[in-house]
């Protein structure tokens, strides 16, 4: 028996060693998506589908852009057929499909796979061979992924539910999926991006002893962000958030030896708790006001909303606000805007590919996701939207502050992307949902760019992360250094990047609304669009150029990063260039395919602004850009003396931002040592040692001492039993005559 | 005509004779004596209202009464007869061994 | 003033109540016996106004002659003389009047308010018709014959569960004493 086990164990062992065995799993997986293609485009009902949902709603279907709105956009205006008031939701009138097909289910479902493989079976393929499932699922998972995207733009839609998990009364929990528009988008951003970062982690992760862990984590990531966004219920939604969570808990705390990383990954957990919170109870009372958690009639109905409101503890709330509001809280917290922004630079302890993947491009995106997901509801409250632009604005400016001053490399990222994810909520804040998706999906490529660039300096650094010990990099990293140029002049908004384009649209939405908030958040928007181009390319000056000021040591070992991190670097610098050109705006000629293609999910504000005031926008956001990075030329490269100088001026100024604010110290000592505080006095001393040990200890003392009086009852003597019988007899026979 | 109220209360004063002898007797044939007794006040209480309602069920049930009471005094005294062979005594009070 | 049934009634519930609480007040344990056996007698004597003459009979056969007479046997096994030097009552008596008096009063509250249901078919003169032997064997033997058989089974469980009890089994320690001395590895002597 022991032989016949061991042979088997082998042979298996020996079959996975193989190298044709791992081709031969990406050929299978590349086989099952493709055969499930084949059965999905197989259904005969599509073609008429497809018509369908051009004449009901009136246009050409999306993507392509037919001839009336071709008409409206030659007269130049920034105009929508769906504005915010008339029912957002129109998917019962879109051909919405009810079944689902195969390659649907692969995208989160293989991730899942190779995360349950890797984990239980990657310590014995050991590095060599760890990483090929993760990456072949992933792989396959963007192979379905666009074959998604062409079905969406074909305008197919897909809303089914796969299983249901409770049904109880009108609580119907259940997995289903959702594709649309917005899926679709999120989609491509999470798998391309995730596949890159699983190839540029095979470079990265060498020689590390987690090795197949990270992979098995990274998985497990990819398909939980993956239920996120196809979910078609707030369940499901909610299960993503909280999944999401937990794998960036495990790689933010990936080498939980570090002290300090541990830390980081239970502030991450714990930050984001106080956002959850309030997400959960948005949810539950979605799930009270409609008696429903799927989109499709939440969204429908959501309308009947207006008007109601909500007393607690004397106060008022209209109730789509107060829904709105709650789930902000969750997006707030996920997204890392004021007050929750916390956890996130903090989370740079993780590995750098983690840093790209989660912390960048896909994970903190959540929460612009899920306020464009929401969008019907957001849309009924302008006063909640009000607060989303104003948290949007006040987040942009203090993060990009403490972006200048930051040391750093991966802070510096850290805080731009909060600074970027603001954009995303100013975006949101304004109506323009699809601006936010936009710039989503472009700061996805550039933010993902721009931390792998900063991954491959960190590896050719020998893992120091400080600017002040880099410069002069440029000719020892080639390749990393023009992509991080491009992913640096792509986030200035250098026109004919993508972060031109997104940036830009965000700008001219925020202009054009009506709302005060708007028009703050478009001063501060354009304030920032300057510090972004300073802070990238100061960052960008220090770590590249001038000398190199770090140690011998580190000089000798500096090399250009190998071949499986550059690709994907490359890969990633033609998206942060190109990612963009799908929604170049009408003002300059271009279809604004992007805000068409989104607009039967998140409508597109009634706004109308003139060409030429679009014109002076972009030229004036445009013109902080670059005077951003000029100014970070001069003081960077040309006057290397002047930072220092201008830091001795303001070193009040300067602290302040350096030490962020002080917002750590703060939450430390109003929330942190008072919790402590109240744990070690309270909860430890009263409810602990009285309560729980008062009630632990005293029911068994008082047991013991009423049987104690009990069994001298038990006396042993007939008279005594007699005596009992004879009352108990006596007080039944009084009751009954009693009665 | 006698009511049947009186052969109630007669039964009643028996009964708790009985009960009296029972609960505070020393001696454990008195103690027996004593539910004859009482037995003795059901079987009144069952005749006198069988009789009064014209229905023999009651005579029939005291002619079970009689015969359990027959077997529990055969038991009952049994009984009383072992625990005087091993313990020398016939007194409730000092037969304690119900304690355990 | 009193019909004679009443009168008669008078004078057996007195008597009753004088011999019965005599039998569980006097020292003498074969007095007491005697108490009671005079007790049956008059109760006999109620039954027998009640129209009852053959439980009568049964009462003054059954109780009075072999239930009684038992109970003398097993009296006379105690040791009189000693017996009457000890205290009648155990020491906490007074819980056991206490008891009595408070179920005396509900009994005697009961039977004053107690009311008679609708009468059945065995009247007097139907009994007396078929006298009430026969009346009585008609409805035991057709109604109440399965109790009938188990009171039957259960008298010979006392026959039985009696005598095994009281049996001196020369072969088995029946004493403590006896047990003791097996204990002790010792053989039984007689």
């Amino acid at each position: 028996m022991m032989d016949m086990k061991r042979v088997i164990q082998k042979a298996i062992t020996d079959y996975c060693r193989s190298e044709k065995w791992a081709v031969f799993a990406v050929i299978a997986l590349l086989v099952l998506a493709w055969c499930g293609t084949v059965c999905a485009s197989g259904d005969p009902g599509h073609g008429e589908l497809l018509v369908g949902g051009g004449e009901v709603h009136g246009t050409a279907p999306h993507g392509i852009p037919g001839g009336g709105e071709q008409d409206e956009l030659a007269h130049g205006e920034h105009h929508g057929d769906v504005g915010h008031e008339g029912g957002l939701w129109t998917y019962q009138k879109l051909n919405t499909r009810q079944e689902l097909p195969f390659y649907l289910l692969l995208i989160p479902f293989l991730p899942l796979a190779s995360f349950i493989f890797t984990i239980l079976f990657g310590k014995r393929l050991g590095e060599k061979h760890a990483h090929w499932v993760p990456i072949a699922a992933v792989l396959t998972s963007f192979v379905c992924a666009l074959i998604a995207l062409k079905e969406v733009m074909n305008g197919n839609r897909i809303n089914c539910d796969l299983y249901t998990l409770i049904s109880s009364g009108s609580l119907n929990v259940s997995v289903g999926f959702l594709l649309d528009e917005l899926t679709a988008v999120m989609l491509i951003v999470v798998t391309s991006i995730s596949s890159l970062v699983h190839i540029y982690s095979v470079g990265y992760m060498h020689g590390d002893g987690g090795y197949y862990r990270f992979f098995s984590f990274l998985s497990l990531f990819t398909f939980s962000m993956l239920m996120l966004v196809t979910g078609n219920n707030f369940i499901q939604l909610f299960f993503g958030w909280e999944a999401v969570g937990l794998s960036s808990y495990l790689l933010i705390g990936f080498w939980f030896n570090k002290t300090s990383a541990a830390d980081a990954g239970k502030k991450a957990f714990i930050v984001n708790r106080f956002g959850d919170f309030g997400f959960a109870l948005g949810v539950i009372l979605i799930f009270l006001l409609f008696g429903t958690l799927h989109y499709e009639p939440v969204f429908s109905q959501a309308t009947k909303m207006v008007g109601q409101s909500y007393t607690l503890l004397g106060m008022t709330f209209d109730m789509p606000t107060l829904v709105a509001l709650l789930l902000f809280c969750g997006a707030v917290g996920k997204s890392a805007q004021i007050p929750l922004h916390v956890w996130l630079p903090d989370a740079m302890e993780g590995p750098t590919p983690v840093s790209a993947l989660i912390h960048a491009a896909t994970m903190v995106t959540a929460g612009v996701f899920l306020v464009a997901r929401c969008n019907p509801i957001f849309g009924l409250s302008q006063f909640a939207l009000d607060v989303v632009t104003v948290v949007g604005a006040v987040t942009c400016l203090f993060a990009a502050t403490i972006a200048l001053v930051q040391t750093d490399i991966k802070r510096v990222v850290a805080y731009s992307t909060v600074s970027q994810l603001a954009y995303m909520f100013i975006g949101c804040g304004v109506g323009a949902y699809g601006a936010g998706i936009f710039h989503l999906f472009t700061h996805a490529y550039f933010k993902a760019l721009l931390f792998l660039g900063c991954g491959s300096v960190i590896h050719a650094m020998s893992d120091e992360q400080d600017v002040k010990y880099m410069g002069g990099l440029k000719k020892y990293l080639p390749v990393t250094y023009w992509t991080m140029l491009l992913a640096s002049l792509s986030i200035s908004g250098v026109p004919g990047l993508a972060g031109f384009f997104s940036k830009d649209e965000i700008l001219a939405m925020s202009y054009a609304s009506t709302s005060g908030a708007g028009k703050f958040a478009w001063a501060i928007g354009t304030l920032v669009a300057c510090m972004t181009a300073f802070y990238s390319f100061r960052l960008f000056f220090l770590t590249f150029h001038g000398k190199f000021r770090g140690t011998e040591e580190q000089r000798k070992h500096l090399h250009e990063s190998p071949r499986n991190m550059t690709i994907p670097l490359c890969l990633l610098a033609f998206g942060a260039v190109a990612s963009g050109w799908v929604g170049i705006p009408a003002a300059l000629g271009g279809g604004a395919h992007w805000s068409h293609f989104l607009q039967p999910v998140v409508g597109h504000p009634a706004v109308h602004l003139s060409h030429a005031t679009e014109w002076k926008l972009m030229c004036l956001s445009v013109g902080v850009g670059l005077f951003g990075i000029a100014a970070a030329y001069v003081m960077y490269v040309l006057k290397p003396g002047v930072p220092v100088r201008i830091a001795a001026t303001f070193s009040l100024a300067y602290r302040w931002l350096y030490n962020k604010y002080y917002v750590d110290e703060l939450y430390f000592a109003t929330i942190v040592q008072p919790t402590i505080n109240i744990g070690r006095k309270v909860l430890v001393k009263v409810t602990d040692g009285i309560m729980i040990e008062g009630i632990v200890n005293g029911i068994p003392k008082s047991i013991g001492v009423i049987s104690g009086q009990l069994r001298r009852m038990q006396t042993g003597r007939v008279h005594h039993y007699l005596a009992y019988m004879a009352s108990g007899a006596f007080i039944i026979l009084f009751w009954m005559l009693k009665r | 005509m006698i009511p049947v109220n009186w052969y109630l209360t007669l039964a009643a004063v028996l009964f708790c004779i009985g009960v009296y002898g029972f609960l505070t007797r020393r001696n454990v044939v008195i103690m027996l004596l004593s539910v004859e007794l009482m037995l003795n006040a059901v079987n009144l209480n069952l005749v006198a209202i069988s009789h009064y309602m014209q229905d023999l069920s009651g005579q029939i049930l005291t002619f079970f009464v009689i015969a359990v009471a027959a077997a529990e005094a055969a038991i009952g005294l049994a009984i009383i007869v072992t625990v005087f062979r091993n313990r020398r005594t016939v007194l409730g009070d000092q037969i304690t061994e119900l304690r355990g | 003033m009193l019909t004679l049934p009443q009168f008669f009634f008078i004078y057996f519930a007195l008597a009753i109540i004088f011999l019965a609480g005599m039998a569980v007040n006097v020292r003498n344990p074969v007095h007491s016996v005697l108490l009671v056996l005079a007790m049956f007698f008059h109760m006999a004597g109620v039954y027998l106004m009640l129209n009852a003459e053959f439980l009568a009979a049964v009462q003054v056969i059954v109780y009075a002659g072999a239930v009684l007479v038992l109970y003398l046997f097993v009296v006379f096994l105690v040791n009189i003389k000693e017996e009457i030097r000890l205290k009648r009552f155990i020491g906490s008596y007074t819980t056991g009047r206490v008891i009595t008096i408070g179920m005396l009063a509900t009994l005697l509250a009961a039977a004053w308010s107690f009311k008679l249901g609708p009468a059945g078919t065995w009247s007097i003169e139907a009994v007396r018709e078929i006298t009430h032997t026969r009346a009585l064997g008609i409805e035991m033997f057709s109604h109440y014959m399965l109790p009938f058989e188990i009171a039957g089974v259960i008298l010979l469980v006392a026959v039985v569960g009696g005598m095994a009890l009281a049996k001196k089994d020369r072969n088995r320690a029946t004493t403590t004493e006896e047990r003791r001395a097996l204990m002790r590895g010792e053989e039984l002597g007689e």
